[in-house]
């Protein structure tokens, strides 16, 4: 009794080398998968698909998940390297569609303000807005009026769950904006400048008048770091836990708030510096200088990586969108320039302001906001990361004080105020972006959510060697250099076997190593080589004698033949 | 006016009860994930130190054996059965999860040379003056010492008798997959492929040393790779046989045997230098050292049937078990730790060419006789290279022939 024959059972995760020369079987033609006419389609009722094939997915949406620059020529590759790039592409082509399609699953949609009949939305009031808005919403604006204890500058953490607000004469809070549950609030009983939310809400740097303190969200004061003094700015680069502080003395000056030290102190050599942002796109630090330049530095450069000049007068307050893609800077000659970024560094808009613009900040979605002495304006594009048009304002509010400080909220339709007279948070609707990722930054996290996203954002902190202009620079294909293919080889041969060590006679015995015959014998080797380069460049030489010839030939043949010389051809061009 | 301002429920993304899951809404969008690159090469670079940390492939020793351990031999069926012939005739069978020998048996009064298990795996042959290799599917089995002798397990006689040359065969090995097809190595440097139909030899090719032992690619049926005395392995094609595929060079001592995974991508050797290195076919290098202080010369080495482990006999008197992957978790992984694995060996293997990440994955801890041995041999190496320039270079074009690296060991081919 035979047992039935076992067919070929090739277990899943193996597969042919690549290598091996299989023998060239009869190759049995597959049948392309044959698509199914519409018409022939039809279901047991009779029924025909309206929408046959797969559903269609926007073009810009598909955009922009893909992430290969198709522009960018490729050097000349192996056809190995070639083959595995084409199988890259096509992979990003598939993965994006799907992405794309994910887009579907989005729960949130962002807000708007639309006026009617040609209404003009900039001359919309707050109140009105509270009035036409839910009740959520409505409680989402507020004012406090604290006008003992000096202008105030604020910070929204980067989960937007929380805000820090520290005034003039030393009174520092920070609080749960949304619950309205205050935190800790303090007096350091010394000027306050500028103050920051490093990585979570549980830590407040304060730029205080003549040091930078650490404090608690509880009030504690962790740390006093005596390096950074006369701090007048503060910018923490999330990813890198750097801690950027611009001070008085003109020094730009890098703190790791991980490891607790001092990464970098570059002497921008422009004086006082007073104007500073991060792009949030690659963490780099643009200060604004008096003679109307703005720079951007990085903390493994001394020098700064570019300067543009921007304003006839000294620059007052920059700001760049989350995308990397535009500046808006704004200077003492009264004017509001839109920059862009990538590519070439040239002013996109501008605008002349009846009052110099002091502060400027970008929104998630692309909404510009400027704090023009007690007025507040904010300008809006057309859809998501769109350039702001600079006619006509979406917004405007006017404050009780002069503003010295303005920050949109991360996830919520909420512009934060700091001004001589207190707080403010302004209701703009569309400026956050309403779909948050859980597991960058979520709003609504547990402690132990926190905890967990702490430590593994602490695991993948990026060196801040790799800060550069191109945060992609690190996917690039590198290109070897002829120098650096030589310098590889002579690491792997162990020795370079193209560098020409000096002849060194041998010394000889029996009176053949006089100082003469050695000459001699060096004589002879240089000569050897002279012959050979000679040699050499005189077959070159004959080589291309033979290539203009033969063109030469080429070209005669290539003319036509006259029938016969006449007597006139000597007049012919 | 119309206005509508962005207001989340609460209840949407906090959970209602302490029993349930955590809920983390997903938003894919680049711009709200800066820094994609450097964060994944951080990741993969962590991966790759971690891949370090956890790198600890020594599970056991088996002890028992009271004299060298010479051959080992597979349980075609049982993964954790494997028997082992010693020097002093002993023949010990072995458990290997309980990690203890459950039979012993003096097979032989001389040293067990050969030790090969019938298909059915329930019985096993020993030999004392010649190598033995068993038939894959057939009752037969094969014994080489002055020739190739094919016998039928029921008959006295040898079936057929090939011969080729005049010195002793030392190994012989059946295909796995073209299982009448035979290949054995004889201490003249060469290396024969039988056909066990025709009962004739098919080629031979002759090496510049001795090959100690051969071994079929279970996956591709005409690859077999040969461990040399010259250090060296040499990966061969059978339909080519005048280069070798692939020169496999990283020992510093003779290469005593050598064993194929059962995915038939890597393999694994012993050498007299008191090491066993793990190579990828496709590779001249080997991707893995292992090495102990107490293990000395290694003769003979097994890759078991589930691609997990590695054991080896060696000079004194035990056979080790290793793991093949050395910082796998052996045991059953939950779904999130296949998660995470497979997204960090996606990470190393995306990022493996960058400089830092290639030395940290690169380094491997040497004894310091084989890390001497590897220097004096490098510049060994390049002295003779340097000279064969020097040769060239002055020499009348045309009088001295180029040979190719993996050429250079190969003497000749005969059919």
């Amino acid at each position: 009794m035979s047992r039935p024959r076992r067919t070929n059972f090739r277990p899943k995760n193996t597969h042919i080398l690549k290598k091996s020369r299989i023998s060239k079987k009869l190759q049995v033609p597959k049948k392309p998968r044959e698509r199914k006419n519409p018409e022939s389609q039809r279901s047991l009722s009779g029924a025909q698909d309206p929408f046959p094939g797969p559903a269609p997915v926007p073009v810009d949406v598909v955009q922009k998940f893909c992430r290969i620059d198709k522009s960018k020529k490729l050097p000349r590759c192996r056809s190995k390297t070639r083959n595995r790039l084409k199988v890259a592409e096509t992979e990003e082509e598939e993965t994006s569609v799907t992405a794309a399609r994910s887009e579907l699953l989005l729960a949130e949609e962002p807000g708007f303000l639309e006026g009617e009949d040609g209404e003009d939305t900039a001359k919309i009031l707050q109140a009105d807005i509270v009035e036409a808005v839910d009740i959520a919403s409505a409680a989402k604006h507020f004012d406090l009026n604290l006008r003992q204890f000096g202008p105030y500058r604020v910070n929204y953490s980067r989960t937007g769950r929380h805000l820090a607000f520290g005034g003039r004469r030393g009174h520092v809070a920070a609080l749960d904006w949304v619950t309205k549950k205050l935190m800790c609030e303090i007096n350091v009983m010394e000027a306050v400048r500028d103050i920051r939310f490093l990585h979570s809400e549980a830590l407040l740097a304060v730029a205080q008048n003549r040091w930078l303190y650490i404090y608690d969200n509880q009030g504690i004061e962790l740390h006093c770091i005596r390096r950074c003094d006369r701090v007048t700015r503060l910018e923490f680069l999330p990813f890198h836990f750097l801690l950027a502080t611009a001070s008085e003395t003109g020094f730009l000056t890098y703190l790791d708030v991980s490891v607790g030290k001092i990464v970098a102190a570059l002497n921008a050599r422009a004086g006082r510096l007073d104007v500073m942002t991060q792009n949030p796109y690659n963490a780099v630090i643009h200060l604004g200088h008096s003679n109307g330049t703005v720079s951007l530095w990085s903390p493994a450069v001394k020098e700064p990586l570019v300067k543009i000049l921007c304003h006839r007068g000294g620059v007052r307050a920059v700001a760049v969108d989350s995308t990397g893609t535009y500046m808006a800077t704004s200077g003492l000659d009264h004017q509001l320039k839109i920059f862009d970024l990538r590519g070439t560094y040239q002013p996109l808009r501008a605008r002349t302001l009846p009052q110099g613009a002091g502060h400027l900040a970008f929104s998630q979605r692309g909404l510009l906001a400027a704090g023009m002495g007690d007025v507040v304006n904010i300008w809006a594009g057309h859809g998501k990361a769109s350039l702001p048009s600079l006619e006509q304002p979406y917004l405007t509010h006017r404050l009780s004080g002069p503003v010295h400080g303005l920050q949109f909220c991360p996830f919520e339709d909420v512009l934060g105020l700091g001004h001589s007279g207190g707080i403010t948070s302004m209701l703009v609707p569309g400026s956050a972006e309403p779909n948050f990722d859980g597991l960058e930054s979520n709003p609504y996290r547990s402690r132990k959510q926190r905890q967990e996203w702490e430590v593994k954002a602490l695991l993948e902190k990026v060196p801040a060697e790799l800060i550069c202009l191109d945060p992609r620079a690190l996917a690039e294909v590198d290109v070897i250099s002829l120098e650096q293919k030589k310098k590889e080889r002579i690491e792997r041969l162990g020795y370079d076997p193209e560098a020409k060590t000096p002849f060194q006679p041998k010394p000889k015995q029996k009176g053949r190593s006089s100082t003469a015959s050695l000459v001699k014998r060096k004589r002879k080797v240089m000569d050897k080589e002279h012959r050979d380069k000679v040699r050499q460049s005189l077959e070159q030489q004959q080589q291309q004698q033979e290539q203009q010839q033969q063109q030469q030939h080429k070209q005669e043949k290539a003319k036509p033949m006259r029938a016969r010389p006449s007597a006139l051809d000597r007049f012919v061009r | 006016m119309k206005v509508k301002m962005l207001s989340r429920n609460p209840d949407t993304y906090v959970r209602e009860t302490k029993l349930d899951l955590q809920k983390v809404p997903r938003n894919y969008d680049p711009t709200l994930h800066p820094f994609e690159v450097p964060r994944e090469y951080v990741r993969a670079l962590n991966a790759t130190k971690l891949e370090r940390v956890f790198a600890k492939p020594f599970l056991a020793s088996l002890d028992g054996h009271r004299d060298g351990v010479n051959c080992l031999a597979k349980h075609p069926k049982s993964l954790a059965t494997v028997l082992s012939g010693a020097c002093d005739g002993e023949v010990k069978i072995w458990n290997l999860s309980q990690r203890k020998c459950i039979r012993t048996i003096q097979a032989h009064e001389g040293f067990v040379r050969g030790i090969c298990t019938r298909f059915c795996g329930t019985s096993f042959f020993t030999t004392v003056y010649t190598g033995i290799d068993h038939h894959w599917k057939e009752p037969l089995f094969a014994t080489c010492g002055q020739q190739v002798d094919i016998w039928d397990e029921q008959k006295t006689n040898p079936i057929c008798s090939m011969t080729w040359g005049f010195d002793s065969i030392s190994s012989v090995k059946f295909n796995p997959i073209e299982t009448f097809l035979l290949g054995s190595c004889a201490s003249d440097r060469n290396i024969v492929l039988y056909d066990m139909r025709q009962a004739t030899p098919l080629k031979k090719v002759i090496l510049d040393m001795r090959t100690n032992t051969i071994c079929w690619n279970p996956m591709e049926a005409f690859i077999f790779t040969a461990a040399n005395e010259d250090y060296n392995l040499y990966t061969f094609d059978m339909r080519a046989l005048d280069t070798p595929v692939m020169v496999h060079m990283d020992h510093v001592s003779a290469v005593l045997d050598v064993d194929y995974s059962p995915t038939g991508k890597e393999f694994v050797s012993a050498s007299f230098d008191k090491s066993i290195r793990i190579f990828p076919v496709a590779r001249s290098q080997s991707r893995e050292v292992y090495h102990t202080k107490r293990m000395q010369h290694v003769i003979c080495v097994k890759w078991t049937s589930d691609n997990k482990y590695i054991m080896c006999g060696s000079d004194e008197m035990n056979i080790r078990l290793w793991k093949a992957n050395a910082s796998e978790k052996l045991g059953v992984l939950t779904s999130r730790e296949k998660a995470a694995k497979d997204y960090n060996q996606k990470l190393k293997e995306k990022f493996q060419h960058y400089p830092h990440i290639k030395r940290i994955s690169r380094h491997r801890h040497l004894p310091k006789s084989i890390y001497s041995q590897i220097q004096e041999q490098r510049i060994m190496k390049e002295a003779r290279r340097r000279k064969e320039v020097n040769r060239l270079k002055h020499s009348k074009p045309g009088s001295v022939s180029i040979v190719s690296k993996k050429k250079k060991h190969i003497v000749a081919v005969v059919k």
